[in-house]
């Protein structure tokens, strides 16, 4: 069934959009991340205009992920100090992600920069994520326990204006996490994630934050900041689609929910590293993108 | 290319106002006089008259491209050529360089007065019936576009980047290839299919048919085509567009709704 996507000016097939929107959904909540990632560049592979699939993205991950922050939320993994603090540099980032997205939209670079972030980010934080968990299945099988302080103590423990996060159990300066809050929102203004898949490693390998608050804080933080990314792109470039969004949603909640139930069935170990291993793949056929010969040298921009 | 100060007017000149505000109805019944009996016409003057099916195509919700139907008839010998032009607009045309192994856009060239939609129909091919200035004057076949490029380019660069304009608005299917075939029913009646894809672009069109003889164009008519958006993707794109706050806060309102809501349902279940 097509159906007409008013702001993206394209028919697409209503079933391939609910589809889409539940396959994401399913893996976003198997992993506990929003599926941004994948949603955004499967958007733009079935013809979706960039700047739309991005704004509109950012529209679903609300939907996709406040069903997981709600549940999080009534089992207590939200460290509520850190989600703020997230939060504020997350909002502050996401309105200089949406200037540097009109700047580079006008200089022709928006894909190369959207698709270069992708293929630097995917890489870094699934080879890091596949390590862990490589590291961790081995350690169980050699049956060793490693469980000796609360967390390590890395650099970001000795920085100055700590703050005492209280559910994770951590007293940290605040500045590590409000950075990776800014370039989580603009991350979310340029390239349509909720930005999980950078804060959920960040928050365990640079923090030491426990992995039960870890998700939850996350999910909370992806909810506001989508939200506020998904206005910003609104009033400012009108690329938010909600018929498109629409769809993704429907699609979306039934699939995070099987998602999640599929998820306690999974061992954590197991679950990061098949996380990864996705993340892997799609950062290599990124990259491959950026190198492999065009079809046509030539692309256009039709102005209005 | 450039206007030339001398060079003979086109036929029809464009953004003329429009006669075609009588309805299909009365056209059709001119077509039949006309084609009937010849009794309205003029001995020395070739006359072609044409009209459209319909004057708009409205883009709703469930639109998936469109086709609008020309019929016409001719006074006299002569084969018939129907150009259809949509909006125009700038065009950027980038072109992608290898820098460090990566693909990226490095030139640019920005044409002017590109329509954004192009298409053709003739009775015969087209250089059977029109000899190269003429077609050239009246901009009859994609390759004949006059497109207006940014100043300072050297014009090899400019014939390079105009083809891959349309090479790509090809391949997005807003420009038709090829010239498809009118056909005559009997002497003078002809009808023509105009096709419209899923992607065309919305604003005002203008249809021109010409009837040729000997190379020449003999007489033309001009007949007007609007695409716009319809109903519900019509309030849709105002709303987002005028009121763009407010559009943004219901998406995000209705995404919370939706997400917690199934949360809620799912709980329970």
């Amino acid at each position: 069934m097509q159906i007409y996507l008013p702001i993206a000016e394209v028919s697409v097939d209503a079933f391939l959009l609910l589809g889409l929107g539940a396959v994401v959904g399913f893996l976003g909540g198997l992993f506990g991340v929003g599926g941004g990632f994948l949603m955004t560049p499967a958007l733009i592979l079935i013809g979706i205009p960039p700047a739309v699939a991005v704004a509109s993205g950012a529209n679903q991950i609300v939907a996709s992920s406040i069903s997981g922050a709600v549940s999080q939320w009534r089992k207590g993994n939200v460290d509520v100090t850190m989600g703020v603090v997230l939060l504020v540099a997350g909002v502050l980032g996401t309105g200089a992600g949406v200037l540097l997205f009109r700047v580079l939209q006008q200089s022709g670079h928006i894909d190369i920069v959207v698709q270069l972030s992708y293929v630097l980010l995917l890489g870094i934080v699934g080879a890091m994520m596949g390590l862990e968990s490589l590291r961790a299945l081995w350690r169980r099988r050699r049956g060793g326990k490693s469980q000796g302080r609360l967390h390590q103590h890395f650099w970001v423990h000795r920085w100055p204006l700590r703050m005492r996060f209280r559910r994770s159990k951590l007293y940290i300066s605040a500045i590590p996490p409000a950075a990776i809050g800014f370039i989580v929102g603009v991350l979310t203004a340029i390239m349509g994630i909720g930005g999980g898949f950078i804060m959920v490693p960040a928050m365990i390998y640079l923090f030491g934050m426990p992995t039960l608050t870890v998700v939850g804080t996350s999910q909370f933080q992806i909810v506001f900041v989508t939200a506020v990314s998904t206005l910003l792109l609104a009033a400012t470039t009108h690329t938010v689609d909600v018929v498109l969004a629409i769809l993704l949603i429907i699609g979306g909640v039934f699939g995070t929910q099987i998602g999640t139930r599929a998820g306690q069935l999974l061992r954590g170990e197991y679950l990061r590293g098949l996380l990864a291993a996705m993340v892997l793949a799609m950062s290599v056929k990124l990259a491959y993108d950026l190198i492999a010969t065009p079809l046509d040298l030539f692309s256009i921009a039709i102005g209005r | 290319m450039t206007r030339n100060a001398d060079a003979p007017r086109p036929a029809i000149a464009r953004g003329r106002p429009m006669s075609a505000r009588l309805g299909a109805g009365a056209t059709l019944a001119a077509v039949l006089l006309a084609a009937s009996g010849g009794l309205v016409t003029e001995a020395r003057a070739q006359q072609v008259i044409a009209d459209l099916s319909r004057h708009l195509v409205a883009i709703t919700t469930g639109f998936a491209g469109a086709e609008v139907l020309l019929f016409g008839a001719v006074d006299g010998e002569g084969d018939v050529i129907v150009t259809v032009r949509g909006p125009e607009g700038d065009v950027v045309v980038r072109r992608k360089s290898q820098v460090n192994g990566m693909w990226i856009n490095t030139q640019s060239v920005t044409f002017g007065t590109v329509p954004g939609y192009y298409a053709v129909a003739s009775t015969k091919p087209l250089d059977e019936i029109i000899t190269g200035p003429v077609a050239e004057r009246e901009q009859i076949g994609s390759e004949r576009l006059r497109f207006e490029p940014e100043r300072n380019i050297p014009p090899d660069r400019i014939a390079l980047f105009r083809s891959a304009l349309l090479r790509n608005m090809e391949r997005d299917g807003l420009y038709q290839p090829r010239t498809s075939t009118i056909r005559f029913l009997g002497q003078r009646l002809f009808r023509a299919d105009i096709v419209f894809p899923a992607n065309v672009p919305t604003g005002l069109y203008t249809v021109n048919v010409y009837l040729v003889k000997g190379g020449q164009v003999v007489n033309a008519t001009t007949t007007p085509l609007s695409v716009s958006k319809i109903g519900l993707s019509a309030e849709i794109y105002d709303f987002a567009q005028n009121r763009s706050l407010t559009y943004g806060f219901i998406a995000v309102a209705f995404a919370g709704f939706a997400g917690w809501a199934a949360s809620r349902v799912f709980q329970r279940g």
